[in-house]
């Protein structure tokens, strides 16, 4: 495997082509294989140094990314900051410029401004990987997802995809419908309509208010985590009057293709957008996703930093 | 002294001039005594090919002083209006301490005098521009306020908008509003639509603007004063303005270069320089600007020059200043956008930043009538320039325009008769009139 990566950064699903989404997804399909074996490492970034700066609680993407980072055999840096970084007093171009001179390779960010990870693509000449920007993209997980999907499916062309919940704040939403349109499945957004995104009938997408609509004859389910405080806010009124309308449980399940798969990406809330018997139940490809994730983020980090060494049979 | 300014296209709209004629500077006041040219000490400077035209009148800039010196002084940003072509401009409050008394409009007023060109106050509707309590309106207007104003922090309370507005209507004051629910844009940062949606970032509905353009026309009725509609940027209140305008309303309108320039897809690169209040809107938006430009409904050009330090544009796209500077590239788009795509004529375009705001703030100035101040624009119509942010008069960098290649060029601005900007070349003698 010689491939690489044309590109810096990996900013978002939809600025990326089929074939570099094709590209990533068969790496990962590779990576997957490192990660069966009983010593889970290779050599292939030794000597790179990776840069996780989380500007927002994450406990899966980032250790996720520092086991990936670390079964290519690359040094990890972590840097969290609960607050923003104005709040810290230090701007974030300051402390990218200072983590650069301290000879970053990768920067992997996670940060609650939307275009954040733009921001410090265009401040240093490192790699930057967006590990999920307020409500934009959050590739990795778009990646994942469709890795989990192909797995199951055997293919993404042609395929009903439905993306139930908090469509309007959800990252991983937009990811998704990117990442899965551009290769070639139907995605279906689904929510109650205060939570679907301004102009969302602009996007390649269908759009449903009505959850049984947008389940019926759909090849995946796959459902968002609804923030509470989202309810506060007005939202929604009640978190049982959500549960009913616009929750996934078993009996609206039914209404999906007979080998319908239920993923999440989490962390999850259970009762209220996905029932236990569901999470748990013989749909659910949860945990998947979270062994895909690594494998994807190892290939993204190798298509990007990767000197062409060979993976395989290190 | 004299000065003669020989052979330009004269453009005044205020009287309706537009042809090729001699305007004649006696002791920093136009005058119209033509046979003056025969005097010795008159000293005549060659304008052929130019236009000369009433300074521009720029009702919508913040100045940053008091305050944030380090992002524009009166100083620095009466430099750049000059280079712009503009001999008066409207300081906007938002300042720290805001003009919400009589001793901080004296102070921007007295800075304003030693710039060289009209530096005007606006005052605050509210103390502290919070809102809350009617600021000392009656003490800035005799100190020389020609406005109050809202900008930058929108009065949410109809009851205390109608108050400041009854109260600024007694005292002959115009009420400049921004118009902006804020309970419907908290934490936004663009226009909402489909490119808010694509980039993740949180957006205005138009609705915020145009609802408060309603309700403070509505308000603008029931108090008996003249509102005037600051920087209108969508379809929804140009047709708001042009119903109240049908009805007889006294309200007038403004606009700014970005809204009939850009769209909110000047943010897709999370161009920080692109994030102004109001944001920039869509394709339909700007053709609705451009009918209210060219229908009267708008009558006004206006900048909103509000220029910011690298620093608070160099940052996220949540944390950024709102905000771009716009003294110095008004003209040029102006032109490029609206004369040479055919949306007004350059007579009105220059009607839009002179008579029309002059009117809509009573003030004596913005045409080249016999014994008015002599606060001329002298340009070329027709030179490319290319905007180069780091050429600017002002402090401020901050303009999305940057490398635009436009059209329309400022040769020198004269104001009470001194050249404050550029030069002038002697016809007859190997003189120039120039600035400083």
């Amino acid at each position: 495997m010689e491939a690489k990566l044309s590109r810096k950064d990996i900013l978002g699903l939809q600025d990326m082509t089929q074939s570099e989404i094709q590209l990533i997804l068969d790496t990962a399909a590779s990576m997957k294989e490192i990660l069966a074996r009983p010593v889970k490492k290779v050599p292939a970034l030794r000597g790179k140094t990776i840069c996780t700066l989380f500007y927002e609680p994450s406990t899966r993407t980032r250790t996720s990314f520092e086991m990936a980072a670390k079964a290519l055999s690359a040094d990890v840096s972590s840097i969290s900051t609960a607050g923003s970084s104005v709040v810290k007093g230090e701007s974030l171009k300051d402390t990218l410029l200072t983590l650069q001179a301290m000879g970053i390779d990768a920067f992997i960010i996670r940060h609650q401004a939307g275009g954040a990870p733009h921001f410090a693509a265009r401040t240093v000449p490192s790699n930057v990987i967006n590990a999920g920007d307020d409500m934009h993209e959050h590739p990795s997980q778009g990646l994942l997802d469709m890795l989990t999907i192909l797995e199951n499916k055997k293919r993404l062309d042609g395929l009903v995809v439905t993306i139930v919940g908090d469509i309007t704040h959800s990252r991983v939403a937009r990811s998704n419908l990117w990442g899965l349109t551009k290769m070639g499945a139907t995605v279906r957004l689904a929510g109650p309509k205060t939570l679907l995104p301004p102009e969302v009938e602009k996007l390649p997408v269908e759009t449903y208010t009505n959850v049984d609509a947008a389940v019926e004859g759909a090849d995946v389910v796959n459902v968002l985590r609804i923030q509470l405080e989202r309810m506060n806010s007005g939202f929604f009124p009640s978190v049982r009057e959500y549960a009913r309308l616009f929750g996934i449980n078993k009996e609206r399940l039914r209404r999906a293709k007979p080998d319908v798969i239920v993923m999440h990406p989490g962390p999850m809330n259970r009762g209220i957008e996905i029932t236990p018997d569901v999470a748990d139940g013989e749909f659910s490809v949860i945990t998947d996703q979270v062994t895909n994730g690594v494998a994807v983020r190892m290939a993204l980090l190798y298509l990007l930093l990767g000197g062409g060494s060979n993976v395989g049979t290190a | 002294m004299w000065a003669l300014l020989r052979g330009g296209r004269v453009i005044d709209p205020s009287q309706g001039i537009d042809e090729v004629a001699d305007v004649l500077i006696r002791d920093g006041a136009i005058s119209h005594q033509l046979s003056a040219i025969s005097r010795e000490d008159v000293e005549v400077f060659d304008c052929s090919g130019l236009v000369v035209a009433p300074g521009f009148i720029d009702m919508h800039v913040h100045l940053r002083e008091p305050g944030a010196e380090h992002k524009e002084t009166i100083e620095t940003g009466a430099r750049a209006a000059a280079a712009g072509g503009f001999t008066t401009i409207v300081a906007m409050p938002n300042t720290d301490p805001a003009p919400d008394n009589r001793a901080v409009v004296e102070f921007i007023l007295r800075r304003g005098r030693e710039t060289g060109i009209n530096v005007l106050a606006c005052g605050a509707m509210t103390k502290d521009m919070a809102g809350q309590e009617m600021a000392q309106l009656g003490d800035m207007a005799e100190a020389g306020a020609v406005a109050v104003s809202d900008d930058g922090h929108p009065v949410q309370s109809s009851l205390i908008m109608r108050r400041v507005m009854e109260y600024a209507g007694m005292l002959g004051l115009p009420v400049l509003t921004h118009c902006e629910d804020k309970s419907l844009t908290s934490d936004a940062v663009m226009n909402e639509g489909i490119v808010s949606t694509v980039l993740g970032l949180r957006g205005m509905p138009a609705a915020a603007e145009v609802g408060m353009v309603v309700r403070n026309i509505l308000l603008s009725e029931l108090a008996g004063c003249h509102v005037h509609i600051q920087h209108v940027s969508c379809a929804g209140s140009v047709e708001a303005v042009r119903q109240a305008k049908s009805h007889g309303v006294r309200v007038t309108a403004e606009t700014c270069p970005q809204y009939f320039t850009l769209t909110d897809e000047a943010l897709g690169d999370y161009d920080t320089n692109a994030k102004c209040n109001p944001p920039l809107r869509t394709r339909a938006d700007i053709e609705a600007v451009k009918a209210g430009l060219a229908d009267g409904t708008i009558d006004i050009i206006a900048t909103d020059h509000a220029p910011h330090s690298l620093e608070d544009k160099e940052v996220e796209m949540t944390v950024a200043a709102f905000g771009m500077v716009g003294l110095e590239t008004a003209l040029p788009l102006a032109i490029t956008k609206l004369v040479d795509e055919g949306v007004l004529t350059l007579s009105q375009a220059i009607g839009k930043m002179t008579c029309a705001p002059a009117r809509a703030l009573g003030l004596d100035r913005g045409t080249l009538a016999e014994d008015a101040a002599a606060d001329i624009v002298v340009f070329d119509p027709d030179a490319e320039v290319t905007v180069r942010a780091s050429e600017f008069k002002s402090m401020g960098r901050n303009t999305p325009f940057d490398g635009w290649k436009l059209r329309g060029k400022v040769v020198a601005t004269i104001a009470g008769g001194r050249v404050v900007s550029g030069e002038l070349r002697a016809a007859s003698r190997e003189r120039v009139l120039s600035a400083g």
